[in-house]
């Protein structure tokens, strides 16, 4: 195809991920700023299956590159990934910035000498190539960044970031429409491997953060953990759902079903209350897109307050005092 | 075995800061300290290189691709223990922070080192690319993990455990030589005594030039894989709504909208 925008769906073991679809929305902004046209590639023995539920208007071709493999395996997508690209040389190739994507995309990147950008925020089609913003210094300021001389630029787009709002007119799968289909083959012989062993479920019996229609959500504001009855007391008392960011979890005091975020649950309820949340990237990528979002944290300078729709700088633990004695 | 650890010293912005016209940012306003995840893998080849069998040579190796200000952070991994740090630096490399052209400066120093096991952090808190690892891992054509939160040797190998999006984890075997890139969490870091601050100053230390290596700026800056063409500030707090006054009327205020939202 040469030029264009080859858009690289994701696969997990329950089926095609959401964020495919919001890559095949960004994908079809870049091409009506000019990029070319728009195909997407699934990678995966079962990649066949999903074929009309990327096949969204706009999106001109599918390509499937379908390796013996049930599951993901970082070096045989990288394998697949190299091939596609270096088949079709598209200009741009956009993936998400998910767990799996980190595990291969950016050695592909690296071998290829492609352009390479991670946890995008933001892309555009603007003379003749694509511009992308990402964070910097800890996301306190935004890098914009150009990719010159280089024929194709793989872009890990954040979840939630890019694309719009695609769920509300491609989440019910794409109408199977015009998209023509067709298949890479690869070699895979030299290939390195892992072998996987066993995947563990996160525990049965446990909450289920991503269905919850209100989240009582706690971070590092919390402190050392004394006081997390309190606010456990309180998400019962207000009928929410206990989540949180992941310096709580990794410090063990929220278990890792309730983590938010990067490498966490992926959440959009119809509330989210964050009491003591920062807001950093990793945890904001998984919430944005929370209907209402309220926040409190002590420091009137948190990010949190940027994705929030309602702020206010005040002590956690005072204002749980007080929703605790409104409530009862 | 050898395990190479790159490390690198995070730029952080404290304070105040101006943009200039052309969207650099003054120097002087940055803070420098060491990388979260590297304390975690650095202290993961520590313990691989402790519980090995006795005999069995095991030599951990910090790298940084820096100016002096990566010296610091050198000292304070061979005050935890590790046996040898390298620096790299050119001058031209100022300004270079690309995770592919980091990626191909860290490839030469591991072909001259020949690891059997190269620990990276997940990604540096400054520019969050979680990428040079695994970028590395490419070049070099090794099995690797990404986000690992869990390591036991395995004969020859190595049985991890890798976090994935949702709580779930995969639990994999590979062989080595390999490269894993490393969440916090999966240790605990330890603290250097004040014994081993004073040994650290008489382990060895070598700074390198890009010409040891056998490379070429022009062979860095080509594989960089992007160009930051300006910085911009954030637009600040403007989605957020702010609800003003005491505890009592933020309660008051966080009822009416929760109840609002979940009856709409």
């Amino acid at each position: 195809m040469s030029g264009g925008v080859l858009v690289l769906g994701e696969i997990g073991d329950d089926g095609l991920r959401p964020s495919t679809l919001e890559l095949i929305a960004a994908g079809l902004e870049l091409a009506d700023g000019g990029a070319g046209r728009v195909a997407v590639a699934l990678i995966g023995a079962d990649a066949p299956a999903h074929v009309q539920a990327v096949s969204v208007a706009g999106v001109e071709e599918v390509i499937l590159a379908a390796p013996e493999r049930e599951r993901f395996e970082a070096h045989v997508w990288e394998a697949a990934l190299g091939a596609l690209i270096e088949a079709r040389r598209p200009a741009v190739v956009l993936a998400g910035h998910t767990a799996d994507s980190l595990g291969f995309a950016p050695a592909v990147a690296a071998r290829l000498r492609l352009g390479f950008a991670s946890d995008v925020t933001w892309v555009a089609w603007e003379q003749g190539g694509p511009l992308a913003r990402r964070g910097a210094y800890g996301e306190r300021l935004i890098a914009e960044l150009d990719f010159p001389a280089k024929e194709t630029v793989l872009l890990l787009l954040r979840p939630g970031a890019c694309g719009a709002r695609a769920d509300a007119d491609a989440g019910a799968g794409g109408t199977g429409a015009s998209a023509r289909i067709s298949r890479v083959e690869l070699d895979l012989d030299g290939v390195a491997r892992t072998e996987r062993i066993e995947l563990r479920e996160a525990p049965a019996g446990e909450v289920d953060i991503a269905k919850a229609d209100f989240l009582l959500s706690i971070g590092r504001g919390v402190g050392g953990g004394e006081r997390i009855g309190e606010l456990e007391r309180l998400a019962r008392l207000m009928g929410a759902t206990l989540s949180g960011s992941g310096p709580l979890v990794e410090a063990g005091l929220l278990s890792r079903a309730r983590k938010v975020g990067q490498s966490g649950r992926t959440v959009a309820p119809r509330v989210y209350l964050a009491l003591g949340i920062s807001g950093a990237a990793p945890h904001v990528a998984g919430m944005s897109k929370a209907r209402t979002i309220i926040a409190v944290n002590s420091d009137p300078g948190a990010r949190i307050f940027d994705v929030a729709h309602y702020g206010a700088v005040a002590d956690l633990f005072e204002v749980a005092a007080e929703l605790e004695r409104q409530l009862s | 075995m050898k395990i190479l650890v790159p490390v690198k010293q995070v730029a952080s912005i404290d304070g105040d800061f101006t943009l200039d016209g052309a969207g650099e940012l003054d120097p002087r306003a940055l803070h420098w300290q060491a990388n979260e995840w590297d304390a975690f893998s650095l202290e993961a080849a520590l313990q691989l290189a402790e519980s090995s069998s006795a005999g069995e040579g095991f030599e951990v190796v910090v790298v940084t691709v820096a100016d002096e200000h990566g010296e610091e952070g050198l000292r304070a991994c061979l005050a935890m223990g590790a046996d040898r740090a390298l620096r790299v630096w050119d001058p031209a490399l100022a300004g270079v922070d690309d995770p592919l052209a980091i990626a191909a400066v860290l490839a030469a120093v591991a072909r001259r080192e020949d690891p059997g096991l190269i620990l990276c952090g997940v990604q540096s808190s400054d520019s969050a690319n979680a990428a040079t690892g695994v970028a590395l891992a490419g070049l070099l054509e090794l099995p690797r993990v990404a986000v690992v939160t869990a390591i036991e040797q395995d004969g020859g190998g190595l049985t991890v455990q890798r976090e994935l999006d949702g709580g779930a984890v995969e639990v994999l075997r590979l062989s080595l030589p390999a490269l894993l890139t490393i969440q916090t969490g999966i240790n605990e870091p330890r603290r250097a005594n004040l014994r081993a601050i004073k040994l650290a100053r008489s382990k060895p230390s070598a700074t390198l030039a890009l010409s040891d290596l056998d490379l070429d700026v022009s062979d860095v800056r080509e594989v960089a894989g992007a160009r930051t063409v300006r910085l911009l500030e954030r637009g600040r707090g403007e989605g957020a709504s702010m609800i003003e006054g005491p505890a009592e009327a933020i309660a008051g205020r966080i009822v009416e909208l929760v109840t609002r939202e979940l009856r709409a």
